[in-house]
């Protein structure tokens, strides 16, 4: 039998995962729920934990998905990783380890992986703000450059940080302006400035972006 | 179900076998190059058939044969039929299409944009009428050329050709249809409909892939793309596709109202099924203003690829205007010149039919497409 179209793109893992996600469905007594992606994006999770407050434990993890196969296997597999971790433990998992232990991920749908983690970090942080236990960090470039590895290149599968498409980058009283250098050959072009608006448009101190283009 | 029910016949479609039977000698047995003013007798029968097929084709859009000229498709059509009348005339620089065009007549457009032309994008209302005001108003003395589609690929919206076609005579500027959607399926009469140039493909009505044609007004002036040997009276060198053109003759020539009719009642049919589904919506108009084998449903709440997907799996074929389908990972185009919103397009479905579709399959598509519906949206987190 000839592999299907979707066999040669997928994984056996990670379509197993999209047929029968594990750990789906709402928290109604979740300590923590934070909704990460955008409905105009086509890529959206709900996370929501249960922590042990004594020794800062997921002891349980459940999400929804709107979104492609790779958004519902990566989320899903992202849940079976952490449930059990300690925060610390769970903030330490990367969106590699998502691809790897799904049996890869084509490039195109590595920020599927990135979202599951993002998501996961913010219903961290969100935790650890509430609850006193870290301070709202401060707008500076290393934390935007921090923001933006979240960003990915969907040619090759990897952020536009360490691609070299982030220039400079300027910030005064929540202001932010970027040079960025994506080629306007690049397919995605539309895409990756919609995924920075996305990104950093939501951080509760940015009042302002605005997007330059280097080559034009 | 046996095989899979394919509905991306809006795509492409299966070769009819009785198309392939008349292709067949023209492999085998009368493989000549056409012979034209020079030659040899062994070409003669491509000849011939080349000439029938052309009077064919010419036939069915109410043309003369000499204005047929045959290409490689629809894509080929498209760039013949706007970038030969820019190459051909300098002196004009602003073209003018619509925001739903099919990439291959977008992309020439935005290609010479870069080279100096101006384009204008009409928009289209809520059902993808074009604005014919705005159409009117856009039209001046530097437009060359109008180029609007006769049936959409996506949502299947027919526009009003032989309005448009008034409009451009009374401005004396060129107007371009784009008709591989709608040819054979709503009928042509490019005298009537004041059309210049109309391009039309085999492959979309159970022809062979790698055929097509534009039909090109006489007295209208084009650069050829693709030059060599001087075929296609100098519009399109090469040695001609004689197999695929007497295959695409026939094609049309095996048409008839019945399959239409057929695939209109199993559309109504689906169409009908499918907006039971809670919260779905029509892209596109309904009755005769919609091709007869289109299908276009938002289903809110849901994303298109997974839906595909899952379809795929249950070997059912279609297409969806979600982003994650693109090449461009952005949504589609068409959905979004409606004046919806990216999520309408990623939860889009086309459903598009051909006579080989039966009414069996519709009610296993209906089935599959309501459980599939549910099943995502247990999981989403929006509309809950």
């Amino acid at each position: 039998m000839e592999l299907s179209f979707y066999e040669r793109m997928y994984s056996p893992k990670l379509l197993e995962l999209f047929k029968n996600p594990k750990n789906v469905g709402e928290m109604p007594d979740a300590d923590v729920k934070v909704t990460e992606g955008s409905l105009a994006c086509g890529d959206m999770i709900t996370i929501f934990l249960k922590i042990d407050e004594k020794i800062k434990r997921i002891d349980n993890i459940k999400f929804l998905s709107y979104g492609c196969a790779a958004n519902i296997a990566t989320t899903s597999m992202m849940t079976e990783l952490v449930k059990g971790k300690t925060l610390e433990e769970a903030k330490k998992i990367t969106f590699k380890e998502i691809a790897d232990a799904l049996g890869g991920l084509p490039p195109v749908k590595m920020h599927c992986a990135v979202l599951s983690i993002d998501g996961l970090r913010s219903a961290i942080r969100k935790y650890e703000e509430e609850r006193g236990l870290i301070e709202v960090p401060e707008l500076d470039e290393s934390f935007i450059r921090s923001r933006l590895r979240h960003v990915m290149n969907p040619k090759i599968g990897r952020d536009i940080v360490s691609t070299g498409m982030v220039e400079e980058m300027r910030i005064l009283d929540g202001k932010v302006e970027i040079d960025l250098c994506i080629p306007k050959n690049n397919e995605f072009r539309n895409y990756i400035v919609e995924e920075i608006h996305e990104r950093l448009e939501k951080l509760p101190n940015v009042k302002e972006l605005k997007i330059n283009f280097k080559d034009d | 179900m046996q095989r899979p029910v394919y509905l991306d016949s809006a795509t492409t479609t299966a070769l009819d076998p009785e198309v392939l039977e008349v292709m067949r000698p023209y492999f085998f047995e009368w493989y000549g190059s056409p012979t034209h003013e020079y030659g040899h007798t062994f070409g003669l029968k491509a000849r011939e058939a080349l000439e029938r097929s052309r009077e064919e084709i010419a036939r069915s859009i109410g043309a003369n044969p000499e204005e047929v000229i045959f290409t490689s498709g629809g894509t080929e059509s498209n760039n013949l039929a706007i970038r030969g009348p820019a190459l051909a005339d300098r002196d004009k620089q602003h073209l003018i299409t619509s925001k739903i065009e099919h990439t291959s007549v977008l992309n020439v457009i935005k290609s010479l944009e870069r080279t100096g032309f101006r384009a204008s994008y009409l928009n289209v209302d809520g059902e993808g009428f074009i604005d014919l005001e705005q159409l009117k108003n856009e039209i001046n003395k530097e437009t060359l050329l109008v180029s609007v589609q006769h049936a959409n690929q996506e949502i299947g919206t027919i526009q009003d050709i032989e309005e448009i076609g008034e409009i451009c005579e009374d401005r004396g500027v060129l107007f371009h249809v784009d008709a591989v959607q709608s040819f054979t399926k709503i009928p042509i009469d490019v005298k009537k409909m004041n059309i210049n140039l109309l391009s039309i493909s085999s492959h979309k009505v159970h022809g062979p892939k790698g055929v097509g044609a534009l039909y090109v007004r006489e007295g209208v002036k084009l650069s050829p793309l693709i030059e060599g040997g001087y075929n296609e009276f100098g519009l399109r060198s090469g040695t001609e596709n004689i197999p695929g053109i007497v295959g695409f003759a026939k094609a049309i020539e095996i048409i008839n109202k019945g399959q239409l009719e057929h695939m209109r009642r199993l559309r109504d049919y689906l169409m009908k099924s499918l907006l039971g589904i809670p919260d779905s919506r029509l892209n596109g108009p309904v009755g005769d203003k919609r091709l007869c084998n289109n299908v276009n449903i938002a289903f809110r709440f849901v994303e298109g690829e997974s839906v595909l997907l899952h379809l795929d799996i249950r070997g059912i074929i279609v297409t969806t205007g979600s982003a994650c389908f693109s090449r461009t990972l952005e949504p589609s185009h068409v959905i979004l010149a409606l004046g919806l919103k990216h999520e309408d397009a990623h939860g889009s479905m086309r459903f598009s039919l051909s006579k080989y579709n039966t009414l069996e399959e519709m009610d296993y598509t209906i089935k599959n497409v309501k459980d599939v519906i549910e099943q995502l949206r247990v999981i989403s987190p929006v509309g809950r």
